[in-house]
């Protein structure tokens, strides 16, 4: 039992690492309809630089801002070269613009910072240590905090600010949101750069945690079953998809995965959400759409 | 004026419903296959066959599969790959157990394996439409190839999960050759490639493009959407399983289940968006422009930089090409390729005109 407890609080854990990812695509798809693929080579892209501004001998805080304005000034970019372009488009041809933006941004980050990987200290040990007899890791838990204060100040901004007010009114309705005078382009720069933070966030958590390299902007496909299981829309469905996700993971790894031959944890995630969609298509804390012919 | 569409009347039904109504289109299209069939082999060299022409026809016809499916009947998929691996993996596997099956009837049974397990990875589009349904074709882009690795029967027990091309002998002629291997490839794909201008152009196709506009109005004018849906993917994941034989066994020789990985998927999704959403013609545009663009920034870079430039930063420069064109294309000319090439051919039919 005290196992079983083990590997679930490791699996809680390590779904909130996903769910911090899956933040970002909230954000995004909440303000403007976007499903982003791009948030893992934003995520990489983060990482990357920071680590090599941090290499290059900057002292960590002004790294981060350094490395906050570079995102702040790719979500610019982004606005500029492609959502403006595109808007009103139908949703499919905007992912496909994200899919090749994501090419775009992973190429640019290997091409400015080179490919090897980085080491990353973010002074955290990642030391487990016991409690109640089980045990739990130092970093995990500090990851949890980092995606607590996230949630809340998130939610802080999305429902105690102006800015978040335009948020949320875009999001219901873009047409009422213009009439009324809300500038689309600059939510649209807001909400990107909100996301390029959280990638930058996460980029740190997980580049702490695997190395800044490559496969980070792989984290982004994890991220996609927890969106599928949680909604596309809500935030605490990301946290709450992530959980579910990281704890069945490692539960069926550590349970199904001797029986089958183990590495299901590769898919085990995607299945779950495509039998979890055949129950609730619009996740748990999904709109649920209502079409009009 | 380069060609009239002048003075062509259709007199019949059958006329006007031909698939290459003009006369025009009719003499071209039946050169190039004369030139592809006769005059290519002739002229053509081993390196031709084998690094360009024969993976560009592959792509092509993967191209094509996807298309159906994402272009045609609007069900977007990540997972194109994976039904390339179960029809490599299948023509592979009948070919072992059934001793002196044909090969040719291995690919087909490789193709209808493909699309028997595409019809099973496309139920969940039956309740879900959109972005969710990247997740459930994701989920047969990563459980497939696990399979094949960590299943030894698959691969008959190799060590390394791979897979060996069978001799490739059709009714005592030997194809082994590039230029077998090439007209092979050729026959297959200009086959299957005629079959989907009927398919798209039928009631099938019409009823894909109704439920890819909208389905649920689709559903109401009386189209059954789970047969079309479903049709949709079946057929789709046969010409992905088909094309993935041929990739196995006409283009590569040996191959392993992590030559079929997501990035393989992207590859086929970026032919069809650069060639063109919805059209036939632009599988075959996009494939040849991934093929060829690669080789032409190798050469490029060679004959500028000589050999100075890292090929890391090369293939960093490729994947920011591939990304900006992709991103390039979807705003200035959704329909890709396809639609240049149709303007291209309104302007010589007024040329030197301006209309």
């Amino acid at each position: 039992m005290e196992f079983f407890i083990e590997v679930l609080t490791g699996g809680l854990l390590a779904g909130v690492m996903y769910s911090l990812v899956a933040i970002g695509f909230v954000l995004i798809y909440k303000a403007s309809g976007i499903f982003n693929f791009a948030q893992g080579a934003m995520v990489l892209f983060a990482a990357l630089t920071f680590v090599s501004l941090q290499e290059l001998g900057l002292p960590f805080w002004i790294a981060l801002l350094a490395t906050l304005a570079i995102m702040i000034l790719l979500a610019l970019g982004v606005e500029r070269t492609v959502l403006r372009p595109l808007v009103n488009r139908s949703p499919i041809i905007l992912f496909m613009a994200t899919l090749g933006l994501s090419y775009i941004i992973e190429g640019l980050a290997q091409l400015l910072w080179g490919a090897q990987v980085h080491g990353l200290d973010l002074g955290i040990a990642d030391e487990p240590f016991i409690v109640g007899g089980i045990f739990l890791s130092q970093f995990d838990l500090f990851a949890a905090a980092i995606a607590a204060v996230l949630v809340v100040s998130l939610s802080l901004l999305f429902n105690k600010t102006r800015l978040g007010l335009s948020l949320r009114a875009v999001a219901d309705d873009p047409l009422a949101a213009l009439s009324v005078g809300i500038r689309l382009q600059q939510i649209w720069v807001a909400v990107w750069a909100a996301a390029g933070f959280v990638s930058l966030v996460a980029g740190l958590l997980w580049g702490a945690r695997l190395g800044v390299q490559f496969s980070l902007s792989l984290v982004v496909l994890k991220a996609l079953p927890v969106l599928i299981i949680g909604g596309f829309s809500s935030i605490a469905g990301a946290i709450v998809g992530g959980l579910i996700v990281g704890a069945t993971e490692k539960l069926a790894e550590v349970y199904v995965g001797p029986l089958i031959g183990g590495g299901i944890e590769n898919w085990f995630p995607y299945l779950l959400a495509t039998l979890f969609l055949l129950v609730r298509p619009a996740g748990l804390f999904g709109e649920r759409a209502i079409e009009r012919v | 004026m380069l060609f009239s569409q002048a003075g062509q009347f259709s007199t019949h039904y059958g006329q006007d419903r031909r698939v290459f109504r003009l006369k025009a289109d009719r003499w071209s299209v039946g050169t190039l296959l004369v030139f592809a069939f006769v005059g290519v082999p002739l002229l053509g060299n081993d390196y031709w066959f084998s690094a360009i022409l024969i993976p560009f026809l592959v792509l092509s016809l993967a191209g094509l599969g996807l298309n159906l499916l994402t272009g045609y009947a609007g069900q977007l998929s990540l997972g194109a790959a994976a039904f390339m691996a179960v029809g490599a993996f299948a023509a592979y596997n009948f070919q072992l157990r059934i001793p002196g099956i044909p090969v040719l009837l291995s690919f087909v049974l490789g193709g209808v394996t493909a699309g028997l397990l595409g019809i099973f990875f496309g139920l969940p589009s039956l309740r879900i439409k959109g972005f969710y349904l990247i997740v459930s074709t994701l989920a047969a882009q990563f459980l497939i190839p696990w399979v094949f690795t960590k299943f030894g029967w698959f691969s008959n027990y190799n060590t390394s999960g791979v897979i060996t091309a069978p001799k490739l002998e059709i009714l005592g002629i030997d194809f082994d050759s590039p230029v077998g291997r090439y007209l092979l490839t050729l026959a297959i794909v200009v086959t299957l490639t005629l079959f989907a201008l009927n398919l798209v152009r039928g009631s099938v196709g019409r009823n894909w493009m109704a439920v890819r506009d909208m389905d649920t109005a689709a559903a109401v004018i009386g189209i059954p959407l789970t047969r079309t849906k479903l049709l949709a993917f079946a057929i789709s994941s046969f010409y992905l399983g088909i094309a993935g034989a041929l990739w196995a066994f006409t283009y590569l020789g040996t191959v392993e289940p992590h030559g079929f990985d997501l990035s393989r998927s992207f590859q086929v999704l970026f032919i069809i968006i650069l060639g063109g959403l919805g059209s036939i013609l632009g599988n075959f545009l996009g494939a040849a422009f991934i093929v060829l663009l690669p080789i032409l920034m190798t050469n490029l870079s060679d004959f500028f930089f000589g050999s100075s430039i890292d090929p890391g930063h090369l293939e960093n420069l490729r994947k920011i090409l591939f990304g900006a064109l992709t991103v390039l294309f979807l705003v200035k000319e959704p329909e890709g390729l396809a639609r240049l090439w149709h303007r291209m051919r309104e302007r010589a039919g007024v040329w030197p005109l301006r209309y």
